[in-house]
């Protein structure tokens, strides 16, 4: 309006973008549209593996090749490098950097043990006579289970070099925006294995 | 217009600057960006023209052998990929880029390197797809690819592979287009601009873009899916070892159907400028508008199994999806009322823009009336398949998309380029495509409805269907006229000076309340939004708009040539899945891979540019 002067327009300006709540940093909203893309990326495949899981042919099924006690520990590794990653960005919000890093360090162990797991898991059930060629449902089991551990290996690598930056050159507001967006694609990563974990192993040794 | 000079200062480090083709490359700027989208668009439409004139040559009389079988194949498969991926979806999201920051008062996107990352994965994905018709062949299987015929076993050839690599390297891009809008509209508004201040061609990006973000992951996997069918020899559609050939086709409609709404909302927009601007009147129902695009956007992910009702799904599930489909009409006809509201009783001036505009709402009501026919399960049992499908589809993309994207090149030409296309030229131009669509287009109505198939590479004399062919012939060489001299006015009028009319058409929202051409930071002062069309009620009551900020430094994004080698890197990956040559891909992967890593951790300073504005404001 015209009666106000420059500088009440510039106060109203700044009341109003303080009324949308606009977050400070555009790549915090953005990580969450990306979560939000990459559900609907594992909608897909879930939805792909559930279509086709009792497509054995000649093959084992997964009620026969899934090795529960194992998974379950995996699961439970996954789980805890939720918590790590917390507490590491727990750290950070301290400006604790050290504490970050070492907690940042644990969440990388955790994935690489987790890999290790999978690995261990495609390697027993190649041997097992499950594999990529021999059935739909080894098609969907591999490109699913492993789609994840790429995500989870991408995770690492992610970690990595963010521990990598902050021991090289310290930590600086920009630097805490990168953590915590790793952080929030750590955490999807978790979440999408629960729903894996539930859907391929659980129901898949029950059906 | 007030004279601008810039003085550019070191921020912490000089930006690193490019020259000649170099500074494109480079360029993180979405007005630049949003050029070379439109270029892209219009080059790779030449090739998709060529294919189709190709198409209508070969089918002009019975048993006619211009081209063999296979080619012709190829021919309607690479038509329809490359309109659909490579022109129409590039020409819309061109236009969002160099206009809707624009429109909301923002400087730039939200992520403007990755915004140059969009677009060379799709200028490099699209270049890659074409190299096929040089590497054993282009795809053949038709634009939804359908398996088992895009399986190993029919289709032993490299096209297929194409296909899948090509369209996953240009998806991420469009993928990354829409987390970047999303954030950018969301975020990025000028202060005051409510959501419901916006104008109507940014509230039909939002919408698309969310469409985007939804409809492009299920196409990615199905094509990882048929990759690693194809390349590693799984069995997901391989029906013998406990494969599923309907899942290609709901994973792929799942995401068709929405796509087919992602390059018509845009379209939709660019008409909701158009028509209120050329008749001097706000937009009839703006809130219903809005509403509409948001109800058009959630039902299109629930109408996907209309595109398989001859596949024998049930009549159940064939009713539910039918409705579903005929619900869509409903917010599509308040879109149609609102703009018929808006011309009456307005000052219509019929600009070449406004033309094709206007040609907009007949041609889409005829599209969408054959839609609806479509729509119902039992009638599209006789049409499924026929021409009818092709002439319902192309006055839908035709007559709606690209005569809204021509509609839209007359009208930001200005702003875009700084000059005003030849009006004289328009007119032929304008009338030509018309008329040329029409002769193309109406008699394969006919021709479906007579039997005549989709795909069929000739046919027998004595079904009536010559007449018609020869007539949609002819009509394809007036559209090929009409094209020729939209692209003679294109030549002419970047061969002359640029006129750098601020404002040419009297326009509403905030791309036409700067000077031309655009200043690389698009404001000096972000301006403070208080009303939906705030630029046109400020030039009524003979204001200008109020600022939001005072004058002061810019910080400006570096330019960077990373996401053109990451892109590149990409499609080298491609190349070395689709000849098996494993090492290559690999490398090529985990470059990729690592150079993606670097940007995770990449910290840009940027620069400041400082607007030295004389007393009396940047807008006049």
């Amino acid at each position: 309006m015209s009666a106000h002067s420059e500088t009440t327009r510039i106060a109203i300006a700044h009341e109003t973008s303080q009324e949308l709540g606009l977050p400070k940093d555009h790549r915090i909203l953005g990580i969450w549209i990306f979560l939000a893309g990459e559900c609907a990326f594992f909608a897909s495949l879930i939805g792909s593996y559930l279509g086709l899981h009792l497509g054995v042919a000649h093959g084992p099924t997964g009620a026969q090749i899934f090795d529960l006690p194992l998974t379950t520990v995996a699961t439970l590794i996954l789980l805890t490098s939720s918590l790590t990653v917390v507490l590491g960005v727990a750290a950070m919000q301290r400006r604790d950097v050290r504490g970050m890093q070492l907690w940042l360090w644990l969440t990388a162990l955790l994935g690489l043990f987790f890999l290790e797991f999978q690995g261990y898991e495609f390697y027993t059930f190649y041997h097992g006579g499950l594999t990529l060629q021999t059935s739909a449902f080894g098609s969907a089991f591999f490109t699913l289970t492993g789609f994840h551990g790429l995500h989870v290996a991408f995770g690492v690598f992610w970690i990595l070099l963010l521990l990598f930056q902050s021991m090289k050159h310290g930590i600086n507001e920009d630097r805490t925006t990168k953590v915590f967006v790793m952080s929030l694609y750590w955490h999807f990563v978790d979440v999408v294995w629960v729903v894996i974990f539930t859907l391929v192993y659980l129901a898949g040794k029950v059906g | 217009m007030a004279a601008i000079t810039e003085r550019v200062t070191l921020a912490h480090r000089q930006a690193p600057s490019y020259r000649g083709i170099w500074a494109w490359i480079a360029s993180v700027d979405h007005k630049k960006i949003g050029i070379m989208y439109i270029y892209a668009a219009l080059f790779f439409m030449a090739f998709g023209g060529a294919e189709a004139l190709l198409v209508r040559i070969q089918l002009w009389q019975p048993n006619n052998h211009v081209v063999s079988a296979e080619t012709f194949n190829q021919l309607f498969t690479m038509h329809g990929v490359t309109m659909i991926f490579l022109v129409a979806m590039p020409i819309l999201i061109g236009y969002i880029n160099a206009i809707v920051p624009l429109q909301i008062g923002a400087r730039d996107v939200a992520f403007p390197r990755m915004n140059s990352l969009s677009l060379w994965l799709f200028v490099l994905g699209g270049l890659f797809m074409y190299t096929s018709w040089f590497m054993g062949g282009a795809p053949d299987a038709g634009w939804f690819n359908y398996v088992p015929l895009s399986g190993g076993h029919f289709s032993p050839g490299a096209g297929v592979d194409f296909y899948d690599i090509g369209l996953q390297i240009t998806g991420i891009g469009t993928l990354m287009t829409a987390i970047n809008f999303l954030v950018t509209i969301l975020n990025m508004r000028a202060p005051g601009m409510r959501l419901l201040r916006m104008p109507m061609f940014t509230w039909s990006a939002l919408i698309t873009m969310l469409l985007i973000l939804f409809a492009f992951p299920p196409i990615t996997v199905n094509l990882i899916l048929q990759m690693m069918d194809r390349l590693f020899h799984a069995n997901f559609f391989n029906i013998p070892l406990g494969g599923n050939a309907l899942l290609w086709q709901n994973l792929f409609w799942i995401f068709g159907h929405p796509e087919v709404y992602i390059v018509i909302l845009p379209a939709f927009g660019i008409i909701s400028e158009i028509i209120p601007t050329f008749s001097r009147k706000p937009l009839f129902g703006y809130e219903s508008m809005a509403l509409a695009l948001s109800v058009i956007a959630f039902l299109s992910f629930m109408v996907w199994t209309h595109h398989m009702f001859a596949d024998g799904l049930g009549p159940i599930v064939n009713t539910i999806f039918a409705i579903t489909s005929m619900l869509i009409a409903v917010p599509t006809g308040i879109k149609i009322f609102n703009w018929l509201a808006t011309l009456w009783g307005g000052q219509i001036r019929f600009t070449t823009a406004n033309l094709y505009a206007l040609s907009f709402i007949p041609l889409f009501v005829i599209g969408g009336i054959s839609g609806v026919m479509l729509a119902m399960a039992p009638a599209d049992l006789q049409y499924n398949d026929s021409y009818f499908v092709v002439a319902h589809f192309h006055y839908v993309l035709f007559g709606g998309t690209l005569m809204a994207a021509l509609a839209g090149l007359y009208f930001w030409f200005p702003r875009i380029w700084g000059r005003l296309l030849s009006e004289r030229l328009g007119r032929w131009n304008f009338w030509l495509v018309f008329v040329g669509f029409n002769v193309t287009f109406f008699p394969m109505h006919i021709l479906g409805l007579e039997g005549m198939p989709r795909r069929i590479s000739t046919y027998a004399p004595g079904y009536g269907w010559t007449t018609p062919n020869q007539i949609a012939t002819i009509g394809a060489f007036i559209l090929l006229a009409g094209m020729l001299v939209l692209l003679y006015n294109l030549i002419s009028t970047f061969l002359r000076k640029p006129d750098l009319e601020q404002d040419p058409w009297d326009g509403r929202s905030l791309e036409w309340s700067i000077p031309s051409p655009t200043p690389e930071y698009n404001f000096a002062q972000v301006p403070l939004i208080e009303d939906r069309d705030a630029y046109w009620v400020a030039k009524r009551q003979g204001k200008e708009l109020p600022k939001a900020e005072p004058l002061g430094p810019i910080h400006m994004p570096s330019p960077s040539l990373s996401p053109f080698f990451l892109a590149l890197t990409i499609v080298i990956a491609g190349y070395g899945a689709l000849l098996h040559v494993d090492w290559l891909a690999l490398i090529a992967l985990l470059a990729a891979f690592w150079q993606i890593g670097l940007q995770l951790v990449h910290e840009d300073h940027g620069y400041h540019v400082h607007p030295d504005v004389p007393a009396g404001g940047a807008a006049e």
